[in-house]
């Protein structure tokens, strides 16, 4: 009797427990919230919220968010998305910032037809040959073309050091995708190597400062950017510094200090020019909930969010598939970042920002369409 | 040829302030190896806590910068020496493997803990006044006056080691006890008080270490000291683990190594951690010892 009367109760708070899981839709979020590039992870996450804060229902039910940290590595990103997928059911997965990261947890999501869409993965390889694996960013030869023009029209440039960090997809693709446009032109190109968590470039630089180049290009990621910018300024080294959306973070002034006045950089949004109507009522309300400007990534953090909701909305059901198939059809919508489509390969067209540091701040300079 | 010569006087300087703190670090390995043949993989995160301490000790305590540089080296002391006591000692006669497996879960409580506590972002570690980061020319090399602070202190602390070690009762405590713990004890020398003192100075090494490191690559973060401990590990390795001179001449070889793989051959420097891996296998498989081999006969 008592083995009945217990029984009876497991299954209850089962049913229950079902009860209360048909009244949210679990949607997942892999970030890299501590380690390296833990400053992507916090601003992305940001954007999330206050998405989820302004729109927090979907077909009627209630939005829940799962984070998992992927501490800023490949294979912790692999684990965090399964374990979204297998433990905490959930119907989609936003994530990760960066491409190597999402590369990794990718064929999980492919495995268990997820759709998984990343904020700011640029690296082509990212969606190619996937179908759950989708973006609301631009990709990297678009970025890299941006860049390699920038550098020969604006700053006029005819050589320059081009650095790539060999640990992280996006670098190595970033910076092919300069180097073929920048020497295509005429220019003359550099080439350095260095490894995500390096902390001493003194060696790279003192070779590529004894070519003289008119620019410094780097395509890797913040905290590597920073303390590179900051020896290269020790070593001499004068003029400008470019590099892709991997730069733009707070950690870049505070760590490199002045070093970094003179590094242009491409990327998604500026705070100072936002494209859109939803863009500038976010601007307003990220300001009075953070009390700072929105950086680029809390802009696609929001957009990723919106997209996935909106393709939900879209598809009429929780069904992953379906989610996928309407993330995949997603027109025109209207963004932060921009007006998103997203095409069948997975990839969004987008104009890119270029912005500049000045006293320490991320100023706008232009924006390139594609 | 004129940039060549420049460039190699410049790299000269580069190797020789990353292989001075490689061996201020290796030698906090190299101690405790030598006296407990134990290797303490928490190292490094103790060398990463040296850091925070520095950082808030003059962020939030409002220390000047030398009195909190010296807080900080004082506290990362007693965190060796608790270390000792809480995680190590109470396995002093358990197998090896199992005082080693303690030591890398050290290491693991150490992370997590900066992360809980600290924080996972980098933080910046612009504490220390701005004459540290003054250009030197030599030539038309631009060397950091860091760069001279680096050497200098770390040939200082090798001496004040080298007097603790053979001019102080408590060092040749130690060098006795690296030879044979019982036998020491049954001379009289208080045991637990050398083991302890042996943590507290090779924590605070690596406390200068860190924040050596920490004006030379201004970012303070919970993993920072991964990398540079494993390097520094290797340093020991190849100078001989157990031996002081071994980790001085290993970590400053290390860091010439490295530079200059990436001064010579700069399409290199991607994969600049291979090569120390690689001097490491080579090191093991054809001198285990290491460049300065310790002579110890085999107890029976």
């Amino acid at each position: 009797m008592k083995k009945v009367l217990i029984l009876t109760g497991i299954i209850a708070m089962l049913l229950a427990s079902f009860a209360i899981a048909d009244d949210v839709v679990k949607i997942g979020v892999a970030l890299p919230m501590t380690g390296n590039i833990s400053s992507f992870g916090q601003m992305v996450w940001q954007g999330v919220e206050l998405a989820n804060e302004m729109f927090p229902t979907v077909l009627g039910k209630k939005v829940e968010l799962v984070l998992g940290d992927t501490r800023s590595d490949k294979t912790e990103a692999a684990n965090v998305i399964s374990r979204l997928i297998n433990l905490n059911n959930v119907v989609g997965i936003l994530g990760e910032v960066a491409s190597s990261n999402t590369m990794a947890g990718a064929p999980i999501a492919e495995k268990y037809h997820i759709p998984l869409l990343s904020p700011a993965s640029t690296n082509p390889l990212v969606t190619q040959g996937k179908t759950y694996t989708s973006r609301v960013c631009f990709i990297d030869p678009f970025q890299g073309h941006v860049a390699a023009v920038f550098a020969i029209k604006n700053l006029k440039a005819k050589s320059a050091a081009v650095f790539t960090d060999v640990a992280q997809d996006y670098s190595v693709g970033l910076s092919n995708f300069f180097i073929k446009d920048f020497t295509a032109a005429g220019g003359v190109v550099y080439k350095e190597y260095y490894q995500s968590g390096d902390q001493d470039f003194s060696a790279q630089l003192t070779d590529a400062l004894s070519h003289n180049p008119d620019v410094i290009y780097i395509s890797g990621y913040y905290p590597e950017i920073a303390l590179m910018a900051k020896q290269a300024r020790q070593l001499g080294y004068k003029g400008p510094f470019l590099a892709g959306d991997g730069a733009e973070a707070p950690e870049l002034v505070q760590i490199a200090g002045s070093a970094v006045n003179g590094l242009y950089y491409t990327s998604h949004f500026n705070a100072e020019h936002p494209v859109t109507k939803i863009g500038q009522e976010f601007v307003a309300k990220f300001e009075e909930k953070y009390h700072t400007s929105p950086s680029a990534l809390a802009a696609l953090g929001f957009d990723d969010y919106l997209v996935m909701l909106n393709a939900i909305e879209r598809a009429g059901s929780t069904d992953p598939v379906k989610i996928n198939e309407a993330i995949r059809s997603t027109k025109n919508f209207e963004g932060v970042t921009g007006y998103i489509t997203i095409g069948s390969d997975g990839n969004a067209v987008k104009s890119a920002v270029i912005n500049e540091v000045v006293n320490g701040q991320f100023t706008y300079v232009t924006t390139i369409n594609p | 040829m004129d940039i060549g010569l420049n460039a190699l006087i410049q790299n000269i300087f580069n190797s020789l302030s990353l292989g001075g703190l490689y061996a201020l670090i290796a030698v906090g390995y190299t101690m405790v190896y030598g006296i407990l043949r134990l290797i303490n993989f928490a190292h490094g995160d103790i060398f990463m806590m040296g850091t925070y301490f520095a950082f808030y000790a003059i962020t939030a305590f409002f220390l000047p910068w030398y009195l909190g540089f010296l807080m900080a080296i004082l506290i990362t002391g007693l965190l060796g020496f608790s270390i000792e006591k809480i995680a190590y000692r109470p396995l002093r006669n358990a197998p090896r493997i199992s005082s080693l497996i303690t030591a890398i879960g050290m290491s693991f409580f150490l992370e997590s803990f900066a992360v809980v506590v600290f924080g996972g972002i980098p933080k910046s570690f612009n504490v220390y006044p701005k004459f540290f980061s003054d250009i030197i020319l030599i030539g038309q090399s631009r060397i950091p006056l860091l760069t001279f602070i680096t050497i200098g202190v770390t040939f200082f602390l090798f001496l004040v080691l080298w007097w603790i070690l053979y001019k102080t009762k408590i060092g040749l405590a130690m060098r006795a006890i690296s030879v044979d713990i019982p036998a020491t004890s049954l001379m009289g020398a208080n045991v637990n008080n050398i083991i302890s003192t042996t943590f507290v100075l090779g924590s605070a090494f690596a406390a200068v270490a860190g924040i050596l490191w920490a004006m030379k690559y201004p970012q303070v973060q919970p993993y920072m000291g991964f990398t540079p401990g494993l390097k520094a590990f290797i340093a020991a390795v190849i100078g001989g683990i157990g031996s002081i001179q071994g980790a001085i001449v290993g970590g400053f070889l290390l860091g010439f190594l490295e530079i200059m793989i990436v001064g010579f051959f700069p399409s290199l420097a991607g994969y600049r951690d291979v090569f120390a891996y690689i001097v490491l296998v080579v090191i093991l498989m054809f001198r285990p010892t290491g460049i300065f081999k310790i002579y110890s006969e085999q107890k029976v």
